[in-house]
Formats: C-alpha cells, sequence, structure tokens
C-alpha cells in the first residue's frame, strides 16, 4: 500500500466511504423495485423499501445511541471513581475542539471500548474497565482519541445511516421470502411464465442483496476504522501508543461478554472472535489489526508502510 | 440598437458586480469565522492554565505537613505559581509558565521519597489533575496552532490572498513548542 500522507488518506477515506454510501442506497431502491416488480408495482416495491428505511433511520437517530449503551450494560463514568478516564476524555476533547462526550464505563475485564451518538453534541464513549486498568496512560489517551476521532469526523452518524439502510435491505427480503415460500405469490400476473420469471428474479435479489449490502457495510466500516485511527494519531501526534494500545487489545485473551455480533462493529478492536467475525475478509468490520499497526508505525517514519 | 447594445453592457457590469461583492461578503465572514474560532483556541489555553494556578495551593496545602524538611521546594512552587499569574506579556508569561512546570516537576520528583505521600489518595488524586492540565494545556496549544494554520492557509491561498490585507486581516504567529522554549528560554516569542 502507498503512503499518501496523513490529509491524502482522510480525503481517499471520506470519498470512497461517499461513494459506498451511494451504491447502499442504490441498492436498497433496486431490492424495493424488484421485488415490488413480482407483485406488479415496481414503484410501490420503491417506496415501501425507502419509508422501511426512513422509519428505522428515525429509530436509530433519536434512540440508537442509549440503545447501543443499554445492550452493553454500561453505567456513567465517576469523576471520583474514573478520575483518570474523565481526565483522558476531557483532554482529547479539548485536543480535537469538541465538547467532551458523556462517559461510560462497562464492568469488564475485557479491554475495549466504543463511541455513540449522531453528533458530537450528542455523543457518547463507552470505555471497559479492562482496558483502564490494562492500559498506560498514553496508550488510553490514544485509544480515547480514536473514538473522540469517530465523533468529530461524525462516523457514528455516517455508519447508522449504513446500518439502517443494510437493515431495511434484509427486513424487505426477509418478508418477500417469507411471503413467496407461504404461497402467497403474486396475484397480478396475467402471464404464468412471465410471473414466474418475475419470481425468479426477486428470488435472485432476495438472495443476493442482503449478502452484497453486508459486504458493502464491513467495507465502509473497515475505511471508517482506518479513518479513525489516523485521526487519533493527528490529534496525540503519538501514533506509537496507539499501536501499542491496539496490539495489547488483540492480545488479550480475555471475551467482551457485553458485546454481541449486533454491536461488535462499533467497538475499537472487533470483541467477537468467532470464525466468521475474524477470518472472513470480505465480511470484517474492521482492518485486520496487524495492518493498522504497520499503517500507524509507518506514520513515524514516513515510507516505511510496504 | 446601440440602446439594446448599452443595456447589454450595463447587465454584464452589474452582473459581475454582483458576483464580485458576494465572493466579498463569503470571504469576509469566513475569515470571520475562522480568526473568531482562533480567538476562542486562545481562550481555552488560558482557562487550562487558571486550573492548574487553581490545583497549586491544594496541593501545597496536603503535601506540606509531610514534607517539613523540603520546605524550599513548597515555597518555589507557591512563588512560581504567584509569578505565572502576574505575568505581564505573553513572553514573560511563558517563562513564568516554564518555571512553574520546572518547579512542579521537581516537586513531584520529591514526593517518590515519601512513601506515605506516594500512597496518599489525596496526592495521587492532585498528580492526576496535574497531569491533565499539564495535557490539557499542550492540547489546547496544539488545537490552537491548529487553527492558525487552517486561518494562515486561507489567508495565503489564491484567490484570498488578493483581498485578505484589504479587508484587515493579518497571519497568525504559531504558538512555539514547551520544548523550543526550553532550548532557547530567552529568546522565545510566545504568544
Amino acid at each position: 500500500m502507498e503512503t499518501r500522507g496523513l490529509y491524502g488518506e482522510i480525503r481517499a477515506n471520506r470519498r470512497r466511504s461517499a461513494l459506498l454510501a451511494l451504491v447502499l442506497v442504490g441498492l436498497l431502491g433496486l431490492t424495493g423495485g424488484a421485488l415490488g416488480a413480482a407483485y406488479g408495482s415496481a414503484e410501490g416495491g420503491l417506496a415501501v423499501a425507502l419509508a422501511t428505511g426512513a422509519v428505522l433511520l428515525a429509530i436509530a437517530w433519536f434512540g440508537g445511541g442509549r440503545i447501543a449503551l443499554a445492550a452493553s450494560g454500561a453505567r456513567r463514568a465517576d469523576r471520583q471513581r474514573d478520575r483518570a478516564l474523565v481526565n483522558v476524555v476531557e483532554e482529547v476533547a479539548i485536543a480535537a475542539g469538541i465538547p467532551p462526550p458523556e462517559t461510560w464505563v462497562i464492568e469488564d475485564s475485557a479491554p475495549n471500548a466504543f463511541a455513540t451518538g449522531r453528533d458530537p453534541r450528542h455523543a457518547m464513549i463507552a470505555v471497559t474497565t479492562g482496558l483502564v486498568d490494562k492500559l498506560n496512560r498514553d496508550e488510553l489517551q490514544a485509544v480515547v482519541a480514536h473514538e473522540i476521532s469517530h465523533v468529530r469526523n461524525l462516523d457514528v452518524r455516517y455508519m447508522t445511516l449504513v446500518a439502517v439502510t443494510v437493515g431495511a435491505i434484509a427486513l424487505l427480503t426477509d418478508f418477500a421470502v417469507r411471503h413467496l415460500a407461504w404461497g402467497g405469490g403474486p396475484r397480478r400476473a396475467r402471464n404464468r411464465q412471465a410471473g414466474g420469471l418475475l419470481i425468479l428474479v426477486a428470488v435472485l435479489v432476495a438472495i443476493l442483496a442482503p449478502v452484497s449490502a453486508r459486504v458493502l457495510q464491513a467495507a465502509v466500516s473497515r475505511r471508517r476504522e482506518t479513518l479513525a485511527d489516523l485521526s487519533a494519531a493527528e490529534l496525540t501526534r503519538y501514533p506509537e501508543a496507539l499501536a501499542r494500545a491496539l496490539e495489547k487489545i488483540e492480545a488479550d485473551p480475555e471475551v467482551l461478554e457485553a458485546a454481541n455480533r449486533a454491536t461488535a462493529p462499533r467497538y475499537i478492536v472487533n470483541p467477537v472472535r468467532s470464525f466468521e467475525a475474524r477470518a472472513r475478509g470480505w465480511l470484517r468490520t474492521h482492518p485486520p489489526t496487524e495492518e493498522r499497526v504497520r499503517l500507524l508505525r509507518s506514520l513515524v517514519t514516513p515510507g516505511a508502510s510496504s | 440598437m446601440l440602446g439594446l447594445g448599452l443595456g447589454l453592457v450595463l447587465l454584464i457590469f452589474l452582473g459581475l458586480f454582483v458576483v464580485v461583492a458576494g465572493w466579498l461578503i463569503v470571504t469576509y465572514n469566513g475569515l470571520v469565522t475562522l480568526r473568531n474560532q482562533l480567538q476562542n483556541a486562545w481562550a481555552q489555553i488560558d482557562v487550562q492554565l487558571k486550573r492548574r494556578y487553581d490545583l497549586i495551593p491544594n496541593l501545597v496545602e496536603t503535601v506540606k505537613d509531610y514534607m517539613q524538611y523540603e520546605q524550599d521546594v513548597l515555597t518555589q512552587v507557591t512563588q512560581a505559581r504567584a509569578a505565572a499569574v502576574s505575568a505581564q506579556g505573553p513572553a514573560e508569561q511563558a517563562r513564568a509558565e516554564n518555571v512553574l512546570t520546572g518547579a512542579l516537576r521537581q516537586l513531584f520528583a520529591v514526593v517518590e521519597n515519601y512513601p506515605e505521600l506516594k500512597a496518599n489518595e489525596n496526592v495521587m488524586a492532585l498528580q492526576e489533575e496535574l497531569t491533565s492540565t499539564e495535557n490539557r494545556i499542550s492540547f489546547a496549544r496544539q488545537f490552537y496552532n491548529d487553527n492558525v494554520m487552517r486561518f494562515n492557509t486561507r489567508l495565503q491561498t489564491f484567490p484570498t490572498n488578493l483581498v485578505a490585507g484589504l479587508l484587515g486581516f493579518t497571519a497568525r504567529e504559531f504558538f512555539a513548542t514547551d520544548d523550543e522554549a526550553e532550548r532557547e528560554p530567552v529568546k522565545v516569542d510566545l504568544r
């Protein structure tokens, strides 16, 4: 991989992510249109698809952050009890020029962290007690800088949009497949053969759309993780600390019990260590940790990355 | 015919005028926004410096009973703080802040020799607060410098550079880092 310098990387990341999001919305429309066509109204299908997306987006927009925090069993950080953590969050917020996000603590010895909230004013950062205990102050600062970068770069809002689009596609195809399988079928198709062809297309879309949506979502997620790593290095001017923190988190044998498949992509290092989450390249939500560490170390000695 | 041609020319000039005036307004407002952000970033540094001044009396009060034989260090810290609070002008203030940082470092080096103090919860909390404050100060300065860079880049790139001077904007200076200040303590001109 060639190095483009920090600002080049950030620009490239933004460009690619925007393109991916556009493709995803197109895919949602296409799925709706194709499934709708099988029932006799492509426009109707399109409308239903976009309406489903809008409803899911509204839920995510106003409740998404709290839902994720509740799912992980976090508690509000206390200035006395979690003094260093609260301080580190406030320090990095100063470097980023955003109001300090609410800080939450997950009582779990596995080191990890995530950020949520639709914009810097509604942002929340959750950190496990394991992270605070196992990292030194510089490393903790680096991880917090990664999370604050997600907040400042509006990644949370962006990934929510992507997740909602993917969810809407899954919902639609699920519904359509069930309906077709239970023999409801399109009633309006006058010609049996044309109807059969339409059903075939609809089934194909129903199979392919969710899979390609997931692949795209994972690609967007990987881009945003890389961008957050680079932004964190820009904030702390100390990429080595983040590289070391990532290595420590990766090497830690503990399993984060609070995480599940739905919340896993939000964390700094994917906490779900099953085969499918880790091994399949196309569905990875995070770039391989070794790759992230290599990129961070290449910032210290320009041109050292291969 | 002639009247129509003249009208067209006038229209073109009017159009040009509107475009140039619009660009000037947008440029001016953009620069004012950046300058205000810059001033806000500068004010943030002062907020963090005050935070440090407020912490020091607490610290001195907490450790002084244990450190009866180290009154010099404590006096140094107290004096350095007083000098920093009353410093006039950026250059003098920068120097006073550097002295204060040095005095605090010395104090914590001495604390290392007192196991009771090292284990004291209040001292540990104050030490964490001061470490954090040092970080806040340097991050606030870094953020200020980031803003200076954005402001200066806008000012010095085409086409803004054509009118920035006329609109009354001048490039700002970067805040020199502590390391440079330590290398050449007398020469630094910190703003």
